[in-house]
Parts: structure tokens; sequence; C-alpha cells
């Protein structure tokens, strides 16, 4: 298994100026946080007005989160561990205003300041212990409580994280349910092993359901009849290889996972004819 | 650090600290940053202000004949007003100076214009 960065050092030592650098160069890494700030924004489900918001982004590092809310004229203010990640942003001359904190220390700012919160990347590096006195459970806490009091009553805050087990998710989301948010998680892409990626939602005030998952089954209860007719075909086994139900199970498990996969037509799996 | 932050900076993070605000602001060195007039983000900010926290701001920053003492009523109207807080609050970055916790006395360094709100082991 890969090595886990939360491992090897604590955050303000990991990110030092080489790791930094590469959150201003390297395009993949770019690419991926970028993509990662759309979609948490998007869960953050602002009101389609327009208007600009004032919005908290923990664990900022280099700013490109930042960029993602810079995008959508909201103002913004980061907070990070590293020095280094800032300095970066500040080289970077990104638009809002930065913070060096510990998000485990408490969020600190006056009550009711935000109109939501994102945090790409950096809930994980909560789950360790860096230091003797550290504890993680203490620490989420600390941090969910002084985040919901900081928020305003219909904020919410969206976590990309990187749980490295169920019992890590259960941690944070029964302390943040113990801070007094509710909510829950959402699975992108739940059955790829690269694509998957699970964003916290929390939720101050208000009923709202929680949103929809990309890349999950559509419709998960189909009528019965069919489920028993696939259960007979399950029964009978696996289709043969190389035939059409076989090459049509294995596009389906490609959407599934959400990579690009070829629409299904009369000419799927059918054999050339004898000119080739 | 921009003055829109400090004014909802606390340090009631500190152990033993009930209220840590408004923070105790000095400017060594400070920059102005010109940026784009956005009225309607100033008034959805209104509400949320503390006004003593912008008027001491504003005395440490040298612009205090531009900010009334007290807030006046109806401060969305008056747009000269709202381009001096637009000018106070978003175009004026501190790049030294410090922050002191009325409580405790705690300084937090401000350095690269990057507030160090970090805590040692026995203050958490």
């Amino acid at each position: 298994m890969a090595r886990r960065p939360e491992h090897s050092a604590p955050p303000e030592i990991f990110y030092n100026d080489d790791e930094a650098k590469k959150y201003s160069t390297n395009t993949r890494i770019i690419e991926i946080q970028v993509e990662m700030a759309e979609r948490a924004l998007e869960l953050l489900a602002l009101p389609d007005d327009d208007e600009p918001r004032f919005i908290l982004d923990i664990g900022c590092g280099s700013g490109l989160s930042g960029s993602v809310l810079d995008d959508s004229d909201h103002i913004w203010v980061g907070i990070d561990i590293s020095k280094s990640m800032l300095d970066i942003a500040v080289e970077r001359e990104v638009a809002g205003d930065l913070i060096l904190g510990d998000m485990g220390e408490g969020m600190p700012f006056r009550p009711g300041t935000f109109d939501g919160a994102i945090s790409i990347s950096a809930l994980q590096w909560l789950c360790n212990a860096d230091k003797s006195y550290h504890n993680p459970h203490k620490r989420l806490l600390k941090f969910f409580t002084t985040l919901f009091s900081c928020l305003t009553r219909t904020a919410r805050a969206v976590f990309q994280f990187y749980p490295e087990n169920s019992d890590q998710i259960e941690m944070v989301t029964a302390q943040a349910m113990k801070a007094g948010f509710y909510g829950g998680l959402v699975v992108d892409f739940p059955n790829s092993a690269k694509a998957k990626k699970y964003y916290l939602v929390l939720m101050t005030g208000g009923a709202a359901e929680l949103p929809k998952a990309l890349g999950s089954p559509e419709e998960e209860r189909r009528i019965n009849y069919i489920k028993k007719r696939d259960a007979c075909r399950d029964a009978r086994g696996k289709a043969p290889k190389k035939s059409r139900d076989w090459i049509l199970a294995k596009k389906e498990r490609r959407r599934r996972q959400g990579l690009e996969t070829r629409p299904d037509t009369k000419y799927t799996a059918r054999k050339r004819s004898g000119r080739f | 650090m921009k003055l829109s932050t400090y004014n909802f900076l606390t340090s009631m993070a500190i152990k033993g600290v009930k209220v840590g605000y408004p923070l105790k602001l000095t400017i060594n060195k400070k920059d102005v940053i010109e940026s784009e007039f956005n009225p309607v983000f100033i008034e959805r900010l209104l509400p949320k202000l503390d006004w003593s926290a912008v008027y001491s701001a504003a005395q440490v920053a040298e612009l205090a004949d531009d900010i009334p003492a007290a807030q006046p009523d109806n401060v969305a109207e008056d747009e000269q007003l709202l381009q001096r807080l637009h000018h106070l609050l978003f175009e004026i970055d501190v790049l030294e100076g410090q922050l002191e916790c009325p409580e405790t006395g705690r300084v937090f360094p401000i350095t690269d214009g990057i507030p160090n709100m970090l805590l040692n082991e026995d203050e958490v």
C-alpha cells in the first residue's frame, strides 16, 4: 500500500519548501486539487444569487482551492499550519487573506463570521497524534465546536479528506455530531479505487437532504422481478467471456468507476466481417 | 493581513480566555493593495462588523478621520463611507506588526503579512 504522508511527519514539517513547491509547479497536483475544490464548492450549495460570500478555507495551503473561490467571486480567508505552503500562496499573490494556525487548536474567529467553509485534503491530518500532548478526539472536537460557532446558521462546511480506515470516518463524524453539526459522508465514484473521493458535508441549521454522490448506481430499488431474474442468471454463473453480456457488464463496471466508456449500441460486441 | 480579517480574529483558543476580543493591533509596516470596490459585499458584511474594532483599526492605520467613532444609522446609503470602509478593510495590508490578546497579553506576531496564531503546549 502507498505510504500515507500523515505517517511520515507532522504537517508543518511534511509540507516543507520542496513539498510546497510541487503545489505551484506540478500540473497534475494542481488539476486534482482544483477539481476537488470545485466539487466542494458545489456541495456547499450556496444560494444561486451571484452574491459574494465570506468563505473560510481550512488547510488552504498554496491557495489552489482559494483560486476556485475567487473564480466564483467569493471573498475568502485561508488558514494553514505550514509556513512554506503559505509562502507559496503569498508568492502566487492569492486574493484571500492568510493565517498561520493549527486547526486542532480551534478556529480563532468571532461567532457567525463565515457563510461557509471548505477544506481540501486536510482533515485526515487531525486523526494523528503528532505531539505527545495531542489527543485526536479532543482536537477534532475542539476544531468542530469552534468551527460551528464561527459559521452562520445556514452555512455548510465541506471537507474533502482521505480517511485511512472506517474507524477514522467514524471518529471524525462522531466528533462533528457532538459539536452540533449534522450531515454525513458523500462518497463520489464509490466503485473506483482512483476516482473515489470522500466528502464530509456538515450542516449547521435547517433541514436539507444530503447531496447525491457522483457515479453511484442511479436506481437502487429496481422492480423486484428483474432482481429475481438477475439472481437466476447469477446462479447459472457468469456470462461466457467475450460474449455480449460479458462486454456489457465490463462496460457497466467502468461506468460505475467513473471512467470514460463508449456508449452501448447495436454494434457493441458484434463480430467483425470477414474483410478484416 | 487585511483589516477585515482583523475585525473577526479572536484569541479565544488560548486556555482560560473568555472573550479574547478585540485584539490589540500594532502596525510596523503596511502596504496598500488596490482592489475592486464591492459595495454588495460590504453591505453583507456590515451587520457582522464590530464597529469599535473598525474604529480602533482605523486609528492604528492612521485613517481615523475617515471613519466615525460611532456607527452611523444608514451606512449602506452613504456611498462615500462605503468606499472609505472598503479602503480600510480590504486595501490596507498589514505586513509587519503584532496582535495582543486583551486578557493574557499573549503576542501573536505578524510577519510577511501572515499572522501567526499557533499556540504553545501550555496554552491549549
